[in-house]
């Protein structure tokens, strides 16, 4: 059988490359993809856990996050629109000010 | 054998899911992030099959893979987004900063799965009674988790109406802007607002003539 700590190592590489990402990247939705990305990261350690100990809670709580990412994914891309109509760009050091 | 397996298709995977995970932050162009990103989304229901939970791997097909991921990429090409054109960077020394404290933050997580040890359970028990199937999800959904699921429709709700008042309130402050063009005419610009104006003013033909 896979050690559970191959699994959480994995998660935990890719939540390092997406915060690297977060933290490299100045497009506004290459950023909002990093940030998928690390959600998806911690839903690995969810699953990984409440397959090796046998509790449902943890797939109880991928399936609350996949809800709140898709609510995120709508709001979210509505203020990228927004600011993308109000500045012509998606550069993040354009929208600096918090005002648009 | 069968286990030999499994490790083979873990390591397939895994390695699957970096790869994508690095093609997304590499990438200059934001629809090849996309694409990878769905690579990443792939591989990762891979992991959830592999893990005795069919549902959640399905989930996420539908969910990310399907719906998410089409509203990235409906957005990007909406807005039309060229490559990222490279700018004098006055922050390019944050690129080996941000490395730093990924390598720092691996480093902590690492510490902490190397000092919590094996588990005391096996996956894939057969004995034990199965938790990935839809409908012990769905039993606990409905009865331990019924207040958390409520919560989560009433997000859900907030979010449509969010998303709604946005794109209204960005339509009507370009119509006023637009109108306010029109009025006026190019003198505005001369004053305190002349780089909004002239900015709508290059907007303008292309909307109408992409409306009509």
């Amino acid at each position: 059988m896979i050690p559970l700590a191959w699994y959480l190592a994995l998660s935990a590489v890719l939540f390092t490359i997406g915060a690297a990402g977060v933290l490299i990247k100045r497009n506004a939705i290459a950023m909002f993809m990093c940030i998928e990305l690390m959600l998806n990261s911690v839903n690995l350690t969810f699953v990984a856990f409440s397959s090796f100990f046998r509790d449902v809670s943890g797939q109880l709580i991928v399936f609350i996050v996949m809800t709140v990412a898709a609510a995120e994914a709508a709001v979210g891309l509505g203020i990228i629109i927004a600011i993308f109509r109000n500045r012509e760009s998606l550069d993040v050091d354009d929208a600096s000010i918090l005002k648009l | 054998m069968e286990t030999l397996l499994l490790y083979a298709l873990f390591g397939l995977f895994a390695a699957l899911a970096i790869g994508c995970a690095i093609a997304v932050v590499v990438q200059r162009n934001p629809l090849y992030s996309a694409i990878s990103l769905i690579g990443v989304f792939i591989a990762l229901a891979a992991h959830y099959i592999m893990l005795a939970a069919p549902f959640i791997a399905a989930v996420q097909i539908i969910v990310y893979a399907g719906a998410i991921m089409v509203l990235v990429v409906f957005v990007i090409m909406l807005l039309n987004v060229e490559e990222a054109e490279h700018r004098p960077a006055r922050l390019r020394f944050l690129v080996p900063t941000a490395i730093l404290l990924a390598a720092v933050l691996f480093a902590e997580a690492a510490f902490v799965i190397y000092s919590v040890g094996d588990s005391p359970y096996s996956s894939l028990d057969t004995s034990a009674p199965p938790v990935g199937l839809t409908s012990s999800i769905g039993i606990s959904l409905f009865t331990e988790y019924l207040l958390p699921f409520e919560i989560t429709s009433i997000l859900l709700l907030m979010a449509i109406v969010g998303a709604i008042t946005l794109a209204r309130q960005a339509s009507i402050s370009e119509l006023r802007r637009a109108a306010a063009v029109t009025i006026t005419g190019d003198n505005a610009e001369a004053e305190t607002s002349g780089f909004q104006s002239a900015k709508s003013n290059e907007i303008t033909p292309v909307r109408t003539g992409a409306i009509n």
